[in-house]
């Protein structure tokens, strides 16, 4: 344990540490009364209907997961790069990684109309679907990850770490490409169905998952009262601005390249600028509030101290889930061009904007998946030494 | 022998016997259900021709035999089924207006089918698209792929169904074609019901077919036949 104050700050400590724990349990149990809820009743207790088909969970679950591939980053340079400020860091991540599929796998799975049926999934297997491939990945994703934890913590098993973190490595590229081509695979989508979507979430993974590596690490030093060492602070808080900067160019080529093609202006300026909710969280949620303020704090001098570290990856996240809102849900409420040339309409929303209002469940649900996040990172942490040791052992 | 083994026998006779007078009822019943089964064949591929210059504006026949046939609750809010649909369109340039019938397009490459992770939207061998609602884990990853919206998600749990059109809350489901209909050699409801004729079902590999015959000296289209779905439905007049 790393609990090193004296009793009564330790008790103290103690009573936060498990009442934390039960208002995470408490949140991952309302997200699963909500998917009751919704087994129940059926997907018309949420805000999801025929034309947006994937709302506010697959929003969450999207932030998880590729959340969960970015935050492995911080081994990656460690175990790959051979950064032993990094690979003091690896475990954490690790657990972060593990923590955050765990959550957004979860919520993607009891969104399913039939969740009792997930084995199927598994029993029958249809090979050219990027779904089914996902499957693979995000199970082998977690077997990989656990075997490489194993690697770092056993010290037997120490001089295998560096093959293990080349494999998880590898395994999360492959997985958020898998991520990504599940929207570029769909031919008829305006929003979608470009080979630019899986390196962008690639390179917004790093950027997301050094945020969630950032707020994770600095309560784990308040906790314990350590204080980060400044260069690695330095050095770990530029990488992310600089993946933050990265991000944004690869948004903003996509909205580049779409906005040059005549077919694509319309999706583009009702995504910019007439499409009510879309626009303006794509400009103030993510572009301003999840980069440029966050670039602010990262790299103005005035700022950059801790804190503002912790400012900016919140904002970063806030940015993220924006972002993915815009995408996912924007691009399902552009209507299809089924008829390209026509003006159509039809009772069944054909070339009208489509209507979306999340409601509670679904909202609950995404949110019970990050409190699985949250209750596997605290439970981990208590139970197992988790915690970057400043002077790293060497491999 | 021993009475031992006669009892044995007798009742190991007595058994066999009950045995299969409680089978063979089952056994009956079973191939009555099934019927003389006739695996379909690819020799056939079932699609329509649409005359959109006869179908009237404001005629709504065909969704509504749809509609009756397949058991659906003819809502028109965003979470209700809809299989097929009148859509009205309007040329943006010359300001022309077209009426016609939406439903699944049964593309020879379905993308629904395509990205199903576990096989559930598959295509029959004469070119019928259909939902396996046993299979069907209600992903919705086949709406999302699906070019024609031609796709519903049951979002509520599902009274008075009909016998013939299995459906089930949490799953997706589309026009079937009629498929328990066209199985018996009937037309599909929509086409039955079309007061103008405009809908014309038949079979595309026959060169002899009436819808054959059309295809070959009538101009007809395939919407968003830039994505090579190749499409069983086909329209005339747009």
């Amino acid at each position: 344990m790393n609990q090193m104050a004296s009793h009564s700050p330790l008790q103290f400590k103690n009573r936060l540490y498990y009442s934390l724990v039960a208002i995470g349990g408490l949140i991952v149990l309302m997200g699963l009364y909500a998917a009751h809820m919704m087994e129940q009743h059926g997907h018309i207790i949420t805000g999801m209907n025929n034309q947006i088909v994937w709302g506010a969970p697959h929003v969450f679950a999207i932030f998880l997961i590729i959340a969960a591939s970015g935050v492995l980053n911080v081994s990656s340079i460690g175990s790959v790069f051979n950064k032993p400020a990094y690979k003091a860091r690896a475990p954490l991540a690790g657990l972060l990684s593990i923590a955050m599929l765990a959550g957004g796998l979860t919520v993607l799975m009891l969104d399913l109309g039939r969740p009792e049926r997930i084995i199927v999934a598994a029993t029958n297997y249809n090979l050219t679907s990027v779904f089914a491939w996902n499957i693979v990945l995000y199970s082998g994703m977690f077997a990989a990850v656990v075997v490489y934890l194993w690697t770092m913590m056993e010290k037997r098993m120490n001089s295998w770490s560096k093959p293990a973190g080349f494999l998880v490595f590898i395994w999360r590229f492959v997985l958020t490409t898998g991520t990504g081509v599940i929207f570029s695979f769909l031919v008829a989508r305006q929003a979608f169905g470009t080979a630019i979507l899986p390196p962008m979430f690639i390179v917004i993974s790093f950027a997301w998952g050094m945020a969630v590596f950032h707020i994770a690490q600095s309560s784990i030093y308040a906790w314990n009262t350590k204080s980060m060492d400044e260069y690695v602070q330095k050095r770990m808080r530029n990488l992310m601005g600089l993946f933050v900067l990265a991000a944004l160019y690869f948004v903003a080529t996509y909205h580049l390249t779409n906005l040059y093609f005549a077919k694509q202006t319309e999706f583009e300026r009702f995504i910019l600028i007439t499409g009510g909710v879309y626009p303006l969280l794509f400009w103030v949620g993510y572009v301003l509030i999840g980069n440029l303020l966050p670039l602010l704090l990262i790299y103005h001098p005035a700022f950059g101290k801790s804190r503002s570290v912790i400012v900016a990856s919140l904002l970063i996240i806030l940015g993220g889930f924006s972002l993915l809102y815009v995408l996912i849900i924007g691009g399902q409420a552009f209507p299809l061009s089924i008829f390209p040339g026509f003006e159509a309409s039809s009772s069944f929303g054909d070339g009208a904007i489509g209507l979306y209002h999340p409601s509670l469940p679904e909202i609950l649900l995404g949110v019970g998946g990050v409190g699985i996040s949250f209750l596997i990172t605290a439970i981990g942490i208590r139970v197992l030494d988790f915690v970057p040791h400043e002077i790293p052992k060497s491999p | 022998m021993s009475d031992t083994n006669v009892q044995r026998r007798q009742f190991l006779k007595t058994s066999v016997g009950a045995a299969a007078v409680a089978i063979a009822p089952g056994m009956l019943l079973f191939d009555m259900a099934h019927g003389k089964s006739e695996a379909v064949s690819s020799k056939v591929r079932w699609g329509m021709l649409i005359d959109t210059a006869n179908c009237a504006d404001g005629c709504n026949d065909c969704v509504t035999a749809c509609n009756k046939e397949n058991g659906l609750s003819g809502g028109l809010s965003p979470t209700d089924s809809q299989w097929i649909r009148k859509v009205e369109l309007k040329d943006m340039r010359s300001g022309r207006e077209v009426s016609l019938p939406m439903m699944c397009q049964h593309c020879e490459n379905p993308p629904c089918v395509d990205v199903c992770p576990t096989g559930s939207s598959f295509k029959r061998a004469d070119g019928i698209v259909l939902v396996d609602k046993h299979l069907c884990i209600g992903c919705r990853y086949c709406m999302m792929a699906c070019p024609y919206k031609a796709r519903s998600f049951v979002h509520e749990p599902l009274h008075d169904q009909k016998p013939d059109v299995p459906r089930g809350k949490g799953t997706v489901e589309s026009c079937t074609m009629c498929v328990h209909r066209v199985d018996k050699g009937q037309q599909p409801a929509c086409a039955e019901a079309c007061p103008n004729k405009s809908i014309l079902f038949g079979n595309l590999n026959d060169p002899e077919s009436e819808i054959s015959k059309k295809i070959r000296t009538v101009a007809s289209i395939q919407v968003r036949a830039d994505l090579g779905l190749n499409t069983g439905i086909r329209y005339q007049g747009l």
